[in-house]
């Protein structure tokens, strides 16, 4: 038996299940979730960080809303965005005018860039029965300064999604909530080790495919899910390639293909350590159980969370490090920068990021995607050249 | 985002040249003083400041004698001189995307040509960057590459979004608190100077008397016909107080001047100046939303006014500060104003706000549509542009367009489609009138 009381099965069943998750445009695990109890509500989010601790401890679920992917046909989402805007926000407002999020009561918009941002506006005009927030954190880290405004704008979510309840959220609640997010962090966490020592034994699609399970489960059953598929990933015996390593970074956001990911290693390249879905480790540490919870989300937000580009690194020395820590830590030998196209904050900052490797002389490529590009040769071709390049290095 | 030409001529002299008003050259006299400020620094030992048109805060800086200089006003003057072609492909080739915005470009690309400025001289390097962070993704990044750059001193400072219609306590506390905590503190630290609070409650006097006139002179254009045009023409009377300018004496001596020019063309009936002298007979009367083209921008606004199109408001006139809604900043409450001025510059106000000030306009100006020049690289402005323009026409009943073009990148701006847009559209406002005739 395992956590989620089920029978151990192989990584394929695991998969395969995450796979039909993932498929699903209709959200039917999410829908069936809601329907299950009288009352319950759905908050749908957008990338890159919302405190989902709020939600779950309001009884309802975060749904992580991401796009359409590839499979998506986008009828009407392009008639709210011209050519060279990128696609994330076409084929979310496809799934909305789609009727596919009808069952969602809110919807939260964080403050990532400038599309998601006027994106939370046009949600606002278009569903207006929908509870819209558009969530911004502080670009200052002191607590007298950014900190006290972002307790202020939590203690705002969390009258706002009480009043939607229709009671207030107590401080147990949101204890509780503390913890079962933490724990669910801290299996994503083991995931990313047990990915990064034996990245054969969990590839960078399967992992991907787990954690992204969780966008739409409850977290409870998603923390036994990732456990499920590390003890059947560890049961199983896979061969070693002679794969390179690499960071893959800039997919914080509009989603790269599935194929795109597999092409990666197909090409040579073990994924040993991403930026995807970021919220499910965006705070970097167990956020304490005790004391003011808001108080303690906010000082997590603050001092132990993820570094990425629409965050402002007040130090200049820092920028870009926790990329260079990245690679250490993993024992990459090499960065892949795969940037939505038209996405501001991955190609503004990657300049910057490139710089910065560089220097550390760790090599990298770059290249751009759509959620929904097909023709994987290219980025197939460019990321085997660039393996064999590793390779014939390490070789000298 | 931003505005504030002047200053220099395109790079091709015009076949004829430009009439100017005398406040025009008033103007481009005060610019072409700034620049040599500037310019002018290392010498004088001047400190010098970069920050933004968008939650620029030009009463704080003076407090501690810098010289303001805004990397946007030097892209839109790379544009005007046809300049910025060839900086954004100089930053393209040093690895930035063609996809993001084409001011940081031009801007990078002119430093890594020597930063020279348009009056010839280089523009000198930052002492210090003020990030002042207000309804623009791309100002984070554009001043992390300029700290890349010039390892300087930089203050960030955190403009909340109004993404709900209001300001809230929360974000006046956080700004003010910034304000007082960090920005204050870093400029005395890089400054020398000790901030004073009655200085900058007199600029801040000074700023609401400029401020006053300037709305005159905008919301002149409700007059028929109008005599601005409130776009083209707009772009320059905003120059000074968005610029370096805003609380000093010669922004209030220009808007004074600019404003008794307007009221006695308003005494004659006259419409606006163009640069090929006084518009003809008004035909059409405009609300534009977004920047304008600033690499063909003559050839652009000349499609306008020889079709007796005159633009009565825009949004654009509006991004360095929204004062015709009643906001001034207040020597009362000094720092809570500067947190109050940014928090409610045009980027930074919500998409349902945004279509209630079009909309507004349409009514408020008798106009007859809406007009969107889409920018290709500004994902501020233009994301959510064509839900804006529905939005609007189904709430005015008037039409409204859709044009694209780049501000300062040359190779976006189509002159035959954007005129094939324009003239359809002008044809559509006949027909609407003809409609409305016909129903009558
Ligand atoms: S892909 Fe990039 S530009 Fe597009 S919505 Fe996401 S962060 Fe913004
Ligand atoms: S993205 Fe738009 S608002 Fe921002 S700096 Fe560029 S042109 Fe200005």
């Amino acid at each position: 038996m395992t956590m989620s009381g089920t029978k151990v099965s192989g990584t394929k069943a695991i998969i395969e299940r995450c796979q039909s998750l993932f498929d699903d445009l209709h959200f039917t695990a999410a829908r069936e979730w809601k329907t299950a109890k009288s009352g319950r509500k759905v908050i749908g989010y957008m990338p890159i960080y919302v405190p989902r601790e709020i939600i779950h401890a309001a009884d309802m679920l975060p749904l992580g809303v991401l796009g359409g992917g590839d499979q998506l046909e986008v009828i009407h989402g392009d008639a709210y965005y011209q050519s060279y805007i990128c696609r994330i926000p076409r084929s979310t407002i496809e799934l909305g005018v789609s009727g596919r999020l009808d069952f969602v009561d809110g919807m939260m918009f964080p403050s990532i860039c400038d599309v998601i941002r006027n994106l939370s506006g046009m949600w606002k005009m278009m569903f207006p029965d929908v509870y819209v927030r558009y969530f911004d954190v502080p670009q200052n880290y002191a607590d007298d300064i950014g900190g006290s405004y972002y307790v202020g704008e939590l203690a705002e979510l969390r009258d706002d999604l009480g009043k939607l309840r229709g009671s207030p959220i107590t401080d147990d609640e949101l204890r509780n909530s503390i913890e079962v997010y933490n724990e669910n962090r801290k299996m994503v966490g083991e995931l990313y080790d047990f990915r990064a020592k034996t990245p054969w034994q969990a590839p960078a699609a399967e992992a991907y495919l787990v954690l992204r399970a969780g966008m739409v489960l409850p977290v409870e059953e998603h923390t036994a899910l990732i456990a499920d598929y590390l003890a059947a990933a560890k049961a199983e015996k896979r061969p070693m390639r002679d794969n390179c390593r690499i960071v893959l970074t800039s997919v914080f956001c509009e989603q790269p293909p599935l194929n795109l990911i597999k092409s990666l290693e197909l090409a040579g390249c073990y994924v040993v350590d991403d930026d995807l879905l970021l919220v499910t480790r965006w705070l970097t540490e167990d956020v304490p159980t005790d004391g003011d919870p808001i108080q303690n989300l906010a000082d997590a937000f603050l001092h132990h969370s993820e570094s990425t580009a629409a965050k402002y690194e007040p130090n200049q020395a820092e920028k870009g490090q926790y990329l260079v820590r990245a690679v250490k830590r993993t024992g990459a030998e090499g960065v892949i920068f795969a940037a939505p196209s038209f996405c501001d904050p991955a190609l503004l900052d990657r300049p910057m990021l490139q710089n910065v490797l560089s220097e550390a002389n760790i090599p990298y490529i770059a290249f751009k995607y759509a959620e929904n590009s097909g023709q994987m040769q290219p980025i197939r071709e460019q990321a085997g050249t660039f393996a064999d390049s590793i390779k014939l290095w390490s070789a000298a | 985002m931003s505005t504030q030409p002047l200053a220099a001529k395109p790079a091709k002299a015009p076949a004829k040249e430009a009439v100017k008003d005398a406040s025009m050259l008033k103007q481009k006299e005060m610019m072409a003083a700034h620049y040599d400020r500037l310019s002018a620094s290392p010498e004088t030992g001047e400190k010098v400041v970069c920050t933004f048109v968008p939650g620029n805060l030009n009463e704080l800086i003076m407090c501690f004698d810098l010289a303001n200089n805004l990397p946007e006003v030097n892209a839109i003057q790379s544009g005007l001189r046809r300049q910025s072609g060839a900086y954004v492909m100089e930053a393209e080739k040093a690895g930035h995307s063609e996809d993001v915005c084409t001011y940081v470009k031009s801007d990078v690309g002119m430093i890594a040509k020597g930063n020279i400025g348009p009056n010839g001289k280089k523009l000198p390097d930052p002492d210090l960057l003020l990030l002042s962070y207000t309804g623009c993704f791309t100002f984070m990044k554009w001043f992390e590459l300029l700290r890349e750059r010039y390892s300087c001193e930089t203050i960030m400072l955190h403009t909340p979004y109004v993404a709900d219609g209001k300001i809230t306590q929360n974000m006046v506390d956080y700004m003010v608190r910034q304000l007082k905590e960090e920005v204050i503190p870093t400029l005395e630290r890089v400054s020398g100077v000790k901030f004073d609070i009655d200085r900058l409650r007199e600029y801040l006097k000074q700023s609401a008397k400029a401020e006053d006139d300037l709305v005159k002179v905008l919301q002149s254009a409700m007059n028929k016909p109008s005599p601005i045009d409130g776009y083209f023409g707009g772009i320059y009377y905003i120059g000074p107080i968005f610029g370096a300018f805003r609380g000093t004496q010669d922004a209030i001596d220009y808007y004074r001047f600019l404003l008794e020019e307007v009221e006695e063309r308003v005494a004659k009936g006259l419409g606006p100046v163009t640069p090929d002298g006084d518009m003809g007979e008004e035909k059409y009367r405009l609300v534009v939303e977004g920047p304008p083209n600033y690499t063909s921008f003559r050839q652009f606004w000349k499609m306008f006014y020889d079709e007796g199109a005159v633009v009565v408001a825009s949004s654009y006139s509006k991004v360095g500060g929204v004062y015709d809604f009643g906001f001034r900043h207040d020597p009362e409450r000094p720092l809570e104003t500067l947190a109050e001025y940014c928090l409610g510059v045009y980027t930074n106000r919500s998409l349902p706000m945004r279509v209630d000030m079009l909309a507004s306009y349409i009514e408020d100006y008798e106009a007859d549509g809406l007009l969107i020049n889409s920018i290709k690289s500004c994902n501020s402005f233009s994301a959510g542009q064509l839900l804006i323009m529905r939005e609007v026409e189904k709430r005015t009943g008037k039409p409204a367009a859709f044009v694209e073009t780049d501000l300062v990148d040359p190779r976006y701006f189509s002159a035959a489609n954007v005129k094939n847009r324009l003239e359809s559209y002008f044809q559509m406002v006949d027909q609407k009138r003809a409609g409305v005739r016909s129903a009558a």
